[in-house]
């Protein structure tokens, strides 16, 4: 027999292979959001609460702290374990972003030179901390939001925006985009694919024509835009959207934010990993 | 059951760049009966379906869909009488499951949460597809999405179904599925397709569009036998009714 997690993991490597493109594998985070674990069973709501203080409590740590930031990895790494996530994949995703981050950061060690930590004749420049502590920052965030996505699922977040008062319109534009990337990613992929096969050595493959294939993408999405509008308007609409609901916002969920919240805040107000150290010191000593 | 008709009188349609789509069509389908509107591209049938449901508003000419003319005030009544199915399924099936697809019309109808759930139940069940429900549309087969746009308009209980093209783009079997299908629809059909074989199967009457205009109405049989008229109109007579080359059956043997 085989578990509930293992036919997940099996039904997404198919997919991987199918798909191989890294950045269209969304899909795999759909299935993993399928799986019915202790996290996948809280409401969207708390979570999507809880990740969105997460996020705004590690950016808010001090630039050329690095220590600080060590403790907000036990949200991550509890909702992984217990979310039965596969770590690979989510830090593989992680690493396919990073590049856009490391240009972020790049040039700090150039531009803040002064010396803050030293080790006798060693300096350690802030540049290089703030870059480290934007790396951490950046994984700890990103990281946060894959898991959002892996243990709740795209819709169900939409839903649980809307439901806490994001304006209609903006989660039904989320929905349309997540709904609709794939059917654009295939186009794209189809188009790069007749421009490939009909272009020879580097003629065919200037920026002119790029130009007109996102010209040309462009025009089709709004064709299509059309035909879903008219497809909506056959089947009465008149600005209404109805969603199944999500399940009720009860004492688990309160006890899941509540919990992590405080969690934050400690993280904020106290140096625990100075405070560890410390209390090491004194029993060694 | 006068509400199931679909009267046309001299609808004429002018694209706003000048392209004359529709000049001057006329024709009369009453309740239960399956009619094809067949003809070479570009000879008008997307543009007239879009008058059936009023997402076109004809430049001449009135459209009457049962025993209402179509105006902007009776629209969504109209809405509501003619199913439409679309050419492409991604077009039609943006919900996020197969489920919420489904459910989108009879929530715009206002109907309660109940009796929604019992009619999207049925008409997957109707279509085969009801173990799909939890699915997003874009993980489906070419057959399985086509089966849940049929789904999305059935659930809204339609007298009058309109297809565009329902066999395109599908593999043999699910092509002979689909037929299958349709041919236990009670609704009066209203199908175009290039698919004339399909058309045979289950149309007994054949509406041909020529530049614009109705260049025959009649029975299909009758109409796919008169070899000059489908030349005329860039068709051609359905495989099953053509001779074999290999068995030396005749022209026009079934």
């Amino acid at each position: 027999m085989y578990s509930t997690q293992e036919i997940y993991e099996h039904q997404a490597g198919n997919y991987m292979i199918k798909n191989g493109s890294a950045f269209f594998d969304f899909n795999y985070l759909d299935i993993l959001a399928r799986g019915d674990t202790i996290i996948h069973r809280v409401d969207p709501r708390a979570k999507v609460l809880t990740t969105v203080l997460f996020i705004i409590a590690v950016i808010s740590v001090g630039k050329y702290e690095i220590s600080a930031l060590l403790p907000f990895f036990l949200f991550p790494a509890l909702n992984i374990s217990l979310g039965g996530l596969p770590l690979s994949y989510i830090s593989r995703k992680i690493l396919l972003l990073s590049p856009f981050i490391l240009f972020v950061g790049i040039f700090n060690p150039f531009f803040d030179t002064e010396p803050i930590i030293r080790f006798g004749a060693f300096g350690i420049s802030g540049g290089w901390l703030s870059f480290v502590s934007i790396l951490i920052r950046f994984a700890l965030t990103v990281g946060a939001a894959f898991i959002l996505i892996a243990t709740t699922g795209f819709n169900e977040i939409c839903t649980a925006c809307e439901k806490m008062g994001l304006p209609k319109a903006f989660a039904v534009q989320l929905l349309f985009l997540y709904r609709y990337i794939f059917v654009l990613g295939d186009e794209v992929i189809r188009v790069s694919r007749a421009r490939e096969l009909r272009s020879f050595g580097k003629r065919g493959k200037g920026l002119k024509v790029f130009g007109s294939i996102v010209g040309n993408l462009l025009l089709r999405t709004w064709d299509r835009a059309q035909r879903i509008h008219t497809a909506m308007l056959c089947r009465g609409f008149r600005g209404e959207f109805h969603f199944r609901r999500p399940p009720g916002f009860g004492s688990a969920e309160a006890v899941y934010t509540v919990a992590w919240t405080a969690y934050f805040l400690l993280c904020r107000m106290v140096d625990i990993p100075g405070s560890v150290g410390d209390i090491f010191s004194r029993v060694l000593r | 059951m006068s509400h199931h008709i679909v009267e046309l009188n001299d609808v004429r349609h002018t694209y706003p760049d000048g392209t004359q789509a529709l000049r001057g069509i006329s024709f009369r389908i009453t309740h239960g009966e399956s009619v094809a509107i067949v003809g070479a591209n570009g000879a008008g049938k997307s543009t007239l379906l879009l008058h059936l449901n009023g997402y076109l508003a004809p430049s001449g000419g009135t459209v009457r869909i049962g025993d209402m003319p179509l105006t902007r005030q009776t629209l969504p009544e109209v809405r509501k009488t003619v199913g439409m199915v679309f050419q492409d399924p991604d077009d039609q099936l943006f919900m996020p499951t197969v489920y919420e697809d489904v459910a989108f019309g009879p929530f715009n109808l206002g109907l309660p949460r109940e009796e929604v759930d019992v009619r999207v139940m049925q008409s997957l069940r109707t279509v085969g597809v009801d173990h799909l429900k939890n699915k997003p549309p874009f993980r489906l087969s070419g057959g399985e999405k086509r089966r849940v746009a049929i789904a999305s308009v059935l659930s809204m209980s339609p007298d009058i179904l309109v297809m565009d093209e329902p066999t395109t783009g599908l593999d043999p079997f699910a092509r002979r599925q689909l037929i299958g299908l349709m041919k236990e629809f009670r609704h009066t059909k209203i199908i175009t397709s290039h698919d004339l074989d399909m058309v045979l199967d289950i149309c007994e009457r054949t509406i041909v569009l020529h530049e614009g205009t109705v260049r025959a109405d009649g029975p299909t049989l009758a109409i796919f036998s008169n070899n000059a008229l489908l030349k005329e109109c860039r068709l051609e007579k359905p495989l099953s009714m053509q001779g074999c080359p290999r068995c030396g059956r005749p022209e026009g043997g079934i």
